[in-house]
Parts: C-alpha cells; sequence; structure tokens
C-alpha cells in the first residue's frame, strides 16, 4: 500500500441480468439488525447479507480481493460498520462510479481504499472486467490494469488530506502523525 | 466570483476563502453522536485518547433517539456506555424522553443559520432547514471531532433547484418534497450542495422546510438550503433560542453554481412513494386503491405539530378502519406537549391511533415496532429501502395521505374523505 498499488481478485456486483447493482445502500451491505456489534471482527459474517444475490459473499470473500459495484454504493445511513464489514474480510478496494458521501468519508477514514471510476460502468457493460479477473491498481497516478484481460483503465488519483489519510493507515493513525511533527 | 450558501459557511469556518473541489479543515460548532454510532465513538475515543478531554464540554452533545427508552439489552448498555462518558467529561445528554436529536438541537438552538453541526445522523443534513451546515459521519469522523472540534471537508459545488407554478391544494411539502424525490433522482444532485428557490419553497413553513431538507439525504446531496423566506416562517425561525436573522446565509448575485434546474410542479397532486425506493414516485391516482395494513405518521420528516394537525384535520371525529393500525410518533417532547395542549393528541387516540413517546420510532428497530412479512405500510418516513422498517412493504407519503389511508383500510387522497 505505501507505493499505492493493490492488487487482488475482482467481484463484480452484477444483478441477475448481469447489470451492475446500483444504488447499493447501507442496510444492504451492513443490516441495522447487527448495529449493535462494536467488535470489528465479528462485522465480516454479515456484509453484504442483505443484498439480493450476494448473501454469501462473506463466504466467498478472500482477504485481498477487489469489489467493483455500480453508482452511489454506499446511500443511507452513516453506520461506520457497512465499511469496517469489508476491512473485517481483508477486502483491498473498492471500485465504484461514485460512492455515497458518508461512505466515502467512513472509507477514507478507515483507510479502505474506495476508487471512483466512472469508466468501471462501459467497461463491466462489455464484459471487460469480469467476477475471478485479477486486477491492479495505482492509487497515486489513478491507473487500473486487467491482468486477466489485458485492459487499461483510469481513474482521478487520491490527493491532498485523504491520500494522507489513507497512507497513514486511517484518520487517528494521521491525526496521531500530526501530534508527533 | 461571488458564493454560495455552503461556499460561505465553509470560508467563515476555515477562515479563507474556498473553492469547490477544495479539500478544507473545518472549524465545527457543535459536535453530537445518538444511540447508534455514540457507543462506538466512545469505544473509539478512549482507545485513541485515554481521558484526555474533548475539544469544547459545551459543543458537544449525545441525543438518544433511535431506540427509547431502549427495548433490548444492548442497546440500554450502549446508551449507559454514552451516559457515563458523557458524566466523566461533561457533557450534556439529550436522553430517551427528549426526541429525535436533529430535532431537538434545532429547538434548543443548538443548530442556528451559519453555524456547522455534524453527529452520527445520516439525516443531519437537515440543518439546512435553519440555515445551519449540518452532516452526518461516521464514528470514526465524530471521534476525532470529539476531540479536536474539527473536520475535513471536500467543498462541494452546489446545483440551484427552481420550483415553478402552483401545486395543487391538496399537495403538501412532503408531496413536493418526493416530487424532488423523483424528479432529481440519485444523480441529478448527488454529493452537490442544493439551493431551492421559487415562490412553492419560498412559501414553507419551518415545518416544510425541515421535511424538504430531510430529504436531501435520499436525493445524495450533500445539504440543502431554502434561501428565500417569508414573514410567517421568518417569525417561527426567530421564536427558536438564540436565532440570529442577521446570521441567516443567502447567496452573492454573482455566486457560481454548478447549473440550474428547473421543475414546474404547477397542479401537483400528492404523491406516493411505492417500495423500495424514495425516488420511486408514482402520483397518488397511480397507486389508489392499494390496501394497507398500518400507517405511520412521525421521523425527522414528518414529526412536528404541523405535520399531526394536517393528519388530525383529517382524522377528527372518524375511526380508523378496523384491522387497520395507525401510529403516531411525535419527534419531540416539545411537539408531544402541544399536541396535547391543542388537543391533537385526543383526536388522534379517539381515531383509533397508537401515539407513543417523541423519538424516531419507526426506523432501523425503533420503539414503535416492525413491519412483518407481508404487512403493507404507509409511512411518513423518508426511506422505504427492502428492510429498513422490518420486513414489510412500505409506502411513503405526507401525513395526510397516510391518515386518509388509514381511515380507508387502502392508499386514497385526502380529498376522497
Ligand atoms: S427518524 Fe429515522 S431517518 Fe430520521 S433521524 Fe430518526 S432514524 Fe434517522
Amino acid at each position: 500500500m505505501k507505493e499505492g498499488l493493490i492488487q487482488g481478485r475482482l467481484w463484480v456486483l452484477t444483478n441477475d441480468q448481469g447489470r451492475l447493482i446500483e444504488d447499493i445502500d447501507t442496510d444492504q451491505i451492513y443490516h441495522n439488525a447487527y448495529l449493535h456489534i462494536t467488535d470489528r471482527r465479528l462485522m465480516g459474517q454479515y456484509a453484504l447479507g442483505n443484498l439480493a444475490g450476494w448473501e454469501d459473499f462473506a463466504r466467498r470473500a478472500k482477504p485481498g480481493d477487489i469489489i467493483i459495484a455500480g453508482r452511489n454504493f454506499g446511500a443511507g445511513s452513516s453506520r461506520q460498520q457497512a465499511v469496517d464489514c469489508f476491512l473485517a474480510l481483508g477486502i483491498a478496494a473498492i471500485v465504484a462510479p461514485s460512492f455515497g458521501a458518508i461512505y466515502f468519508r467512513n472509507a477514507v477514514n478507515s483507510a479502505l481504499p474506495v476508487i471512483r471510476c466512472p469508466a468501471v460502468e462501459n467497461l463491466v457493460a462489455n464484459g471487460q472486467l469480469a467476477t475471478g479477473d485479477e486486477v491492479r491498481l495505482s492509487l497515486l497516478s489513478g491507473e487500473g490494469e486487467n491482468l486477466t484481460q489485458g485492459i487499461k483503465f483510469n481513474f482521478p488519483p487520491f490527493s491532498g488530506v485523504q491520500l494522507a489519510i489513507i497512507q497513514a493507515g486511517g484518520l487517528f493513525a494521521y491525526a496521531h502523525q500530526l501530534e508527533k511533527r | 466570483m461571488g458564493q454560495t450558501i455552503i461556499e460561505k459557511i465553509i470560508a467563515a469556518h476555515c477562515g479563507r476563502k474556498v473553492q469547490p473541489g477544495e479539500i478544507v479543515w473545518l472549524e465545527l460548532d457543535i459536535v453530537s453522536a445518538r444511540d447508534f454510532g455514540g457507543p462506538n465513538v466512545v469505544k473509539n475515543y478512549e482507545r485513541e485518547y485515554g481521558d484526555q478531554p474533548v475539544f469544547d464540554p459545551d459543543r458537544v452533545v449525545f441525543t438518544f433517539d433511535l431506540c427509547v427508552p431502549a427495548c433490548t439489552l444492548k442497546y440500554a448498555d450502549n446508551q449507559q456506555i454514552c451516559r457515563l462518558f458523557a458524566k466523566r467529561h461533561g457533557l450534556r445528554v439529550f436522553d430517551v424522553d427528549c426526541g429525535i436529536g436533529s430535532h431537538v438541537m434545532i429547538e434548543e438552538g443548538l443548530a442556528g443559520p451559519g453555524k456547522t453541526l455534524v453527529g452520527t445522523d445520516s439525516h443531519l443534513n437537515i440543518m439546512g432547514a435553519v440555515g445551519c451546515f449540518g452532516q452526518g459521519m461516521g464514528d470514526v469522523d465524530i471521534t476525532f471531532s470529539f476531540k479536536t472540534g474539527r473536520t475535513w471537508f471536500e467543498v462541494p459545488r452546489t446545483v440551484k433547484v427552481r420550483l415553478t407554478g402552483q401545486p395543487s391544494p391538496w399537495a403538501t411539502p412532503k408531496d413536493l418534497t418526493l416530487y424532488l424525490c423523483k424528479m432529481l433522482g440519485t444523480k441529478q444532485v448527488a454529493l452537490k450542495a442544493v439551493e431551492f428557490v421559487g415562490e412553492p419553497v419560498k412559501q414553507f413553513s419551518l415545518t416544510g422546510r425541515i421535511t424538504l431538507c430531510s430529504m436531501v439525504t435520499e436525493m445524495a446531496g450533500i445539504i440543502g438550503f431554502i434561501p428565500e423566506l417569508n414573514g410567517k416562517t421568518t417569525q417561527e425561525l426567530m421564536a427558536l433560542p438564540g436565532f440570529n436573522l442577521e446570521e441567516w446565509p443567502e447567496p452573492d448575485p454573482d455566486a457560481d453554481y454548478e447549473n440550474e434546474i428547473s421543475i414546474d410542479v404547477s397542479g401537483l397532486p400528492p404523491q406516493v412513494a411505492v417500495p423500495y425506493l424514495p425516488h420511486k414516485v408514482k402520483p397518488i391516482t397511480e397507486v389508489k386503491g392499494t390496501p394497507i395494513d398500518s400507517g405511520f405518521i412521525g421521523s425527522c420528516t414528518n414529526g412536528r405539530v404541523e405535520d399531526f394537525r394536517q393528519a388530525a384535520d383529517i382524522l377528527k371525529g372518524k375511526k380508523i378502519k378496523p384491522g387497520v393500525i395507525l401510529k403516531c410518533v411525535p419527534a419531540t417532547r416539545r411537539v408531544y406537549q402541544t399536541l396535547l395542549e391543542e388537543g391533537i393528541l385526543e383526536i388522534l387516540f379517539r381515531s383509533g391511533a397508537v401515539v407513543s413517546n417523541p423519538g424516531c420510532g419507526g426506523c432501523a428497530e425503533g420503539h414503535i415496532g416492525l413491519t412483518g412479512e407481508g404487512e403493507v405500510q404507509i409511512s411518513t418516513a423518508n426511506r422505504n429501502f427492502y428492510g429498513k422498517q422490518g420486513k414489510g412493504q412500505t409506502y411513503l407519503a405526507s401525513p395526510a395521505v397516510v391518515a386518509a389511508s388509514c381511515l380507508a383500510g387502502e392508499i386514497i387522497s385526502p380529498e376522497e374523505i
């Protein structure tokens, strides 16, 4: 992560017609029935547990995997658990055309790279990004590559405070770094 | 180049002029946490900062509203964790008897024009109704803000939404709001600030403004403001403690907008959002006759006195259809008191409705119960996502439509009662 490079196996969140699912809200990501849980380690098992067709995601995902979702991923409530459940599973990054505002912040603050990449809509529609593909992402240069299919794409790179927070390992680590300066 | 409202408020809280797209450190006037998120904030805080003091005990508050009083042991524990933390740090707690945190903070004057406020409630952009920049955030953000009184923020672009025309007499602010959800979807103002202008919204009371601003969340917007005031609403605002009209935020005449969207609401009839998306909105004529099992009036979107008055006008002297349950949850204790004094509680009670203590009630695992599988509910809340209020199907509508539908046992326009 230091050089901002991430490589992993893809999960493309599509519906039964093979289209990217848009507007996946935080109740679908992490249902409010488990909001009382405060221990992150216990949260992974519920990730996407309320998203039709993806209820068994937590059992199939492996550490280092990368998720691609439709636009407005993480709409809805401010629950941090909707980010933490992916961290608990070791998910390396989430890529979507856009994210819910609060979700985006929560992910940055927890050092989960959330990559805004409008290009994925077409790439998924054309079959150029598919579940199981091996993908490499560079947060600093904004370059993505599907190693399985040999296809390249771009996204706006991370910069400023956001990059600093992700590289520090989250908002708290970043704040402690500032104190020490 | 002039500034939009959000640019002005952010500039005033970071000490310099700002450009959209910039990430700034924003000074916060109030930082809050509720019974969801709050215990996580406490846990994070003690892990990161031990027993160090918060940035300013007068500006950090807890508001309990989701599960009030706690109906499960876990929530009881979580609320107590927050209470004990508040005691150690000398913080105010608006406890389980007070009502919805965002509304309590408006009533108490903690949220005022030109101020900045964050908390763990995702509908805190409701504060736009009183000219305040409010924002819901996760527990990591809020922990950091407890300690530092600041947060990082990406200055959003602003979209101007202009409403024109004269809606039908049965269209309440909720109907206009639902129609805006439909027209704007989750793309048009996504991640943007919105300024709503034009005669129809200028005429909104404080209650109507709260309704519209609360649902900017459902439009995926950052926050909505309604800069134009009318005389009556100005009076209502001035009655809030510490309200300073001079701080009322207005955009510069030459402010730079991303774009302007014009929406004609001429003759607009009542609107209903059908399961499971708040922007899947239809005119009531298209869903008329849908049988319902239950109704809900309340939430941060429609839990004010005016909302219940609307419902009471329809329910007065009538009985809810046998077999239908209508649940009413006032937003705050003050709302509850006014309902009591104005005789509205009695009208609700005599019509057969269940009236509970103030709070969020219908959301999450709220204190007024959930919908069961196959149950059809019509609600004044802001979200009808699958699973949000139980396993049933939820339609969203105005208090008047909910009241009328509970009398009829099916979705119906109040004009037919
Ligand atoms: S009423 Fe519902 S949407 Fe509003 S603040 Fe409470 S939980 Fe959130």
